[in-house]
């Protein structure tokens, strides 16, 4: 059997379930044992302006999106406008029938930059600016519609079932559409209903209701509609795999790791994380009373961040979570942290600034910002997670390294990955460790002093409450007690102190957790972050090919791994910057740190996360020596 | 125990200027600390930065000098991880109630059990005498270019509208009555706010200590100051919330209202509002977290060894497919 991958998009008003229906689409196809990823685009926005959820479908592990649809579900006019262009000349356009004379001008959400480019699109094509003549420029490229009248399927079921409240349930047009693409494409019902059961859980009477109805519009897309194209089928189930989305696995390595303190400001897309936490705010402990985790709504981040340090004064495993706007807040904070060895883990889910930006939209824009945040001189982690799984365990290994280096740790993550839905292998938590350091639990010398000198430049530490551990901290430079002192030498001495930290880190920390080596060959991709699963997918095209490319993924950015990203390299003809900003703010590293400079940039600004495809097509170009220095990447709505 | 005050004093050189207010309201923290023999390791004195900012390190208590503004933040976070802790934030006026009064309000609406001092002088001493926002509307002191050109902020008022659940006044030359205040305020379960006057004498000309004596007001009969400074509780005043009744409650809040008003010729010292019915945040926490207090954050076990001991695996069962 020839293997499957296609791309599943559902559009909607803000509000209109459009997740939801992408969320028991994903676990249907899931539940049949294929693999998932899935991502959620949407404005800022409550109600109202478009969404929609794209999931890609395969039986082998996709870390990405592709330009492009196979099957793309609309069942109102914005989604259809909006898609239909994208949708492949082989797939197919499931839509609500009632649409069709629906004029670009009375859909008030296009914008005008959009509109203009829509209409002069259609009288290219000699269409009318409606509906349908953007589903008709469609089918002339060969594109198949499956026109639905959801009105009509509620009111037979309405009928049938003796149920006149479902007749005006437009709200379940969703698990409508859902089940009818389940049915187009030749997957079985039961997955679906388990899966319509499973995210309606919390109210058996609704769940029953979206059941019956998935049920009924699953029999009558195989009754009334020719099978599409492409066919779906269960493959053989692996044993533990989760449908997760990409915030949860910060959230749960914050659990599973002793974080007990959390405090935030809204922001999207990172307090879902702290709603999460809240969520499952008493955690059960082995062979002991129960735990919690304190999570604390403050008045801003910068309150989120003070309450962080005041808490991990005490000796709990702290942290905060935001994302740009917020971390901007926290710099000076930041800097106290540093000045006074206090631990903390600060999980950084970027997004596209500057200022505000493209409040919902992907970027990784803050890793230059990250890196020297707060004024003056002071030691710090910088570390990046790739993807869902990576950003579990390396939660763990921040807190880590919070402790035993008493700094403060960034983790770096991004709105790519916060909302993304992926099949990934359930969590271990017997694969984490806790290290805490030279955190003390008990004191008998009388004069501790909490920054005397020890060889590694880490003293041990103290905690509020602990007897014969008093100790002072202050912004100010101070001396081993933490009592202010203005005096070069102690003032040497403790900026040295603290900076060594950072040679430390370097010589500890495995070079597996400073970088990951895919392999290495005359071009080589270097990245951070959430450009890995394009890229890996991009490799195996480009592989299928006959293209052969490296690719090293950084994870600690700062300390840079130079010695060790150095060695890589060696043999490499040509390095390739690929990140999601418009600086290349890594690229900027490597230039500073490596004895070479970056020879091709390949960047992304839309807000929009890479495609696998614009990648291939994007690294071929340089490797056939078509290339500009740098280029653009586009794609996406 | 300990309870000698001399225990709870560094030997750190004190820089403050010479007859600043600022050394009573240390000595009344100090005499507090000691009369309630509260030990030494488990109290923790949070200090804003200003002048005021020092106090931390005149403490022989775990003290954390903080960032200007945010002594509420970080105290707050030391206070709901461990409980267990004394905790008293100190900080200036500008501190508190200018770049920090975000904090301040955020805080009164928290009503975390903790205590705060505002060494209030109306002016920014550390930077050489700007105008703070306590002084009054139109005043110049010394070093000011020109009068003041913003209102005053009222501390004892925001502190009532923000939530505070005590509420008091204190006078930095009168250290007994500061220090029994400072007691009430720590025995007070919630957030307890004092209001310290406290003339600087370098940079206010105006609110000096001879100004709150009355020496510029004297009664032509006796021939003698009329002080500015009383005390409530010599009035016959009650703060006290005695039972829970949203017309109680109102009562008090408006007395206590009215009474911050008093400025100029009278400036009342004393408990302004107390109200020991609210609930403090430990105890609002409490309904969603049983153990809460048996278990804070700071002394929760997460491990054995280097293994965690969380369990997450209902988390990870539900996120199964």
């Amino acid at each position: 059997m020839s293997s499957i991958d296609l791309t599943w998009v559902i559009g909607g008003p803000q509000g209109g379930g459009v997740e939801t229906a992408a969320n028991i689409f994903a676990g249907a196809c899931a539940g049949c044992g294929l693999k998932v990823f899935g991502k959620r685009e949407f404005y800022s926005n409550i109600k109202g302006e478009h969404s929609y959820f794209g999931v890609r479908i395969s039986d082998k592990i996709v870390r990405s999106n592709v330009s492009g649809i196979t099957m793309l579900v609309g069942f109102d006019a914005e989604t259809i406008f909006r898609h239909a262009d994208a949708v492949f000349d082989d797939g197919a356009i499931v839509y609500e029938s009632d649409l069709s004379a629906i004029k670009t001008d009375e859909v008030h959400t296009l914008d005008a930059q959009f509109k203009k480019r829509l209409e002069t699109y259609l009288s290219s094509k000699n269409k009318p600016f409606t509906i349908q003549g953007a589903l008709d420029t469609a089918k002339e490229r060969g594109v198949t519609l499956y026109p639905v009248s959801f009105k009509e399927i509620l009111g037979n079921l309405s009928d049938e079932t003796n149920n006149p409240k479902l007749r005006g349930m437009f709200r379940m047009q969703n698990v409508l559409a859902v089940s009818i693409s389940i049915g187009l494409l030749g997957l079985p019902p039961e997955t679906l209903l388990k899966s319509v059961g499973s995210v309606f859980s919390r109210k058996a009477e609704i769940a029953e209701m979206n059941k019956t109805a998935a049920n009924y519009a699953y029999n009558f897309s195989t009754v009334k509609y020719s099978k599409f194209k492409y066919q779906l089928s269960p493959i053989p189930k692996e044993d533990h795999i989760m449908l997760a989305q990409g915030f949860q696995s910060t959230s749960l390595g914050k659990i599973a790791c002793g974080c007990r303190f959390q405090s935030y400001y809204p922001i999207t897309p990172a307090s879902d994380e702290s709603v999460f936490l809240e969520s499952n705010e008493i955690i059960e402990v082995e062979n002991n009373r129960p735990g919690s985790t304190l999570v604390v709504q403050t008045e801003d981040e910068i309150s989120a961040i003070g309450m962080v340090i005041g808490a991990s004064l005490t000796g709990a495993r702290s942290s905060t979570s935001t994302s740009g706007p917020g971390f901007s807040l926290m710099a000076e904070a930041l800097g106290w942290a540093g000045i006074n060895e206090v631990p903390l883990v600060l999980t950084l889910y970027q997004r596209s600034g500057p200022s505000t930006g493209l409040p919902t939209r992907h970027g990784q824009d803050d890793l230059q910002f990250a890196i020297h945040a707060g004024h003056g001189d002071f030691p710090r982690i910088v570390y990046a997670s790739g993807d869902t799984e990576e950003g579990f365990y390396d939660t763990a290994k921040c807190f880590n390294f919070a402790d035993i280096y008493q700094i403060p740790v960034i983790h770096m993550m991004d709105k790519f990955i916060a909302s993304t839905v992926s099949t990934v292998k359930r969590f271990d938590p017997t694969k984490i460790t806790i290290e805490r350091g030279k955190l003390l639990e008990k004191i008998d010398e009388p004069d501790y002093k909490r920054f005397r000198p020890s060889p590694d430049g880490v003293s041990p530490r103290s905690r509020l409450g602990l007897e014969n551990g008093i100790f002072w901290n202050t912004g100010d430079e101070s001396d081993e007690s933490g009592h202010i002192s203005e005096d070069p030498e102690n003032r040497i001495y403790k900026m040295d102190k603290r900076e060594h930290k950072m040679e430390l880190a370097l010589e500890q920390i495995p070079k597996e957790d400073q970088a990951i080596n895919y392999g290495i060959s005359d071009y080589c991709i270097l990245s951070w972050g959430s450009t890995k699963g394009p890229i890996l997918d991009a490799i195996e095209m480009l592989n299928k090919a006959g293209y052969k490319v490296g690719f090293i993924q950084i994870k600690m950015l700062h300390p840079f791994p130079t010695k060790y990203v150095q060695s890589l390299l060696t043999g490499v003809k040509k390095i390739i910057d690929i990140e999601a900003n418009q600086y290349g703010q890594m690229g900027s590293l490597l230039n500073e740190y490596l004895d070479r400079k970056v020879d091709y940039y390949i960047l992304k600004y839309t807000g929009r996360p890479m495609t696998c495809d614009e990648l291939f097509d994007s690294i071929k170009k340089i490797i056939d020596n078509k290339a500009e220095k740098k280029q653009v990447l586009k794609y996406g709505v | 125990m300990v309870s000698n005050v001399a225990d709870y004093k560094t030997e750190v050189h004190n820089d403050w200027c010479p007859g600043c207010g600022d050394f009573g309201i240390v000595s009344a923290i100090q005499m507090a600390m000691a009369e309630m023999e509260i030990p030494r390791h488990k109290a923790a004195i949070f200090s804003g930065v200003g002048c005021s900012g020092k106090t931390s390190h005149y403490l022989n208590v775990y003290g954390i000098h903080t960032l200007h503004g945010r002594v509420l933040p970080f105290s707050q976070g030391a206070k709901l991880a461990n409980p267990e802790m004394t905790v008293v934030a100190v900080g200036g006026d500008g501190d508190g109630l200018g770049i920090g009064a975000g904090h301040f309000v955020a805080a009164g609406r928290r009503n975390v059990d903790m205590t705060y001092l505002i060494f209030n002088n109306g002016v920014y001493g550390l930077t050489k005498g700007q105008a703070s926002p306590t002084l009054k509307l139109g005043l110049k002191t010394k070093s000011l270019p020109e009068p003041n050109v913003n209102q005053s902020v009222n501390p004892i008022a925001l502190a009532i509208a923000s939530g505070f659940t005590f509420v008091a006044r204190g006078y930095a030359y009168d250290v007994r009555q500061l220090k029994d205040l400072i007691i009430a305020g720590i025995k007070h379960r919630g957030l307890s706010f004092l209001d310290v006057l406290q003339p600087c004498p370098t940079y206010n000309d105006i609110n000096t200590r001879d100004w709150f004596s009355g020496m510029d007001n004297i009664d032509e009969m006796t021939n003698r100051p009329r002080p500015r400074i009383y005390k409530l509780e010599d009035t016959g005043y009650d703060p006290i919330v005695h039972i829970d009744s949203p017309e109680e409650e109102n009562e008090k809040l408006t007395q206590a209202l009215i009474k911050s008003n008093e400025w100029d010729s009278k400036i009342p010292t004393g408990i302004f509002y107390q109200n020991d019915i609210a609930q403090s945040y430990d105890q609002r926490m409490l309904e969603r977290i049983p153990n809460y207090l048996e278990n804070p954050p700071a002394y929760q076990i997460i491990s054995e060894g280097s293994k965690s001991i969380s369990d997450i695996s209902k988390m990870l069962d539900k996120l199964e497919i």
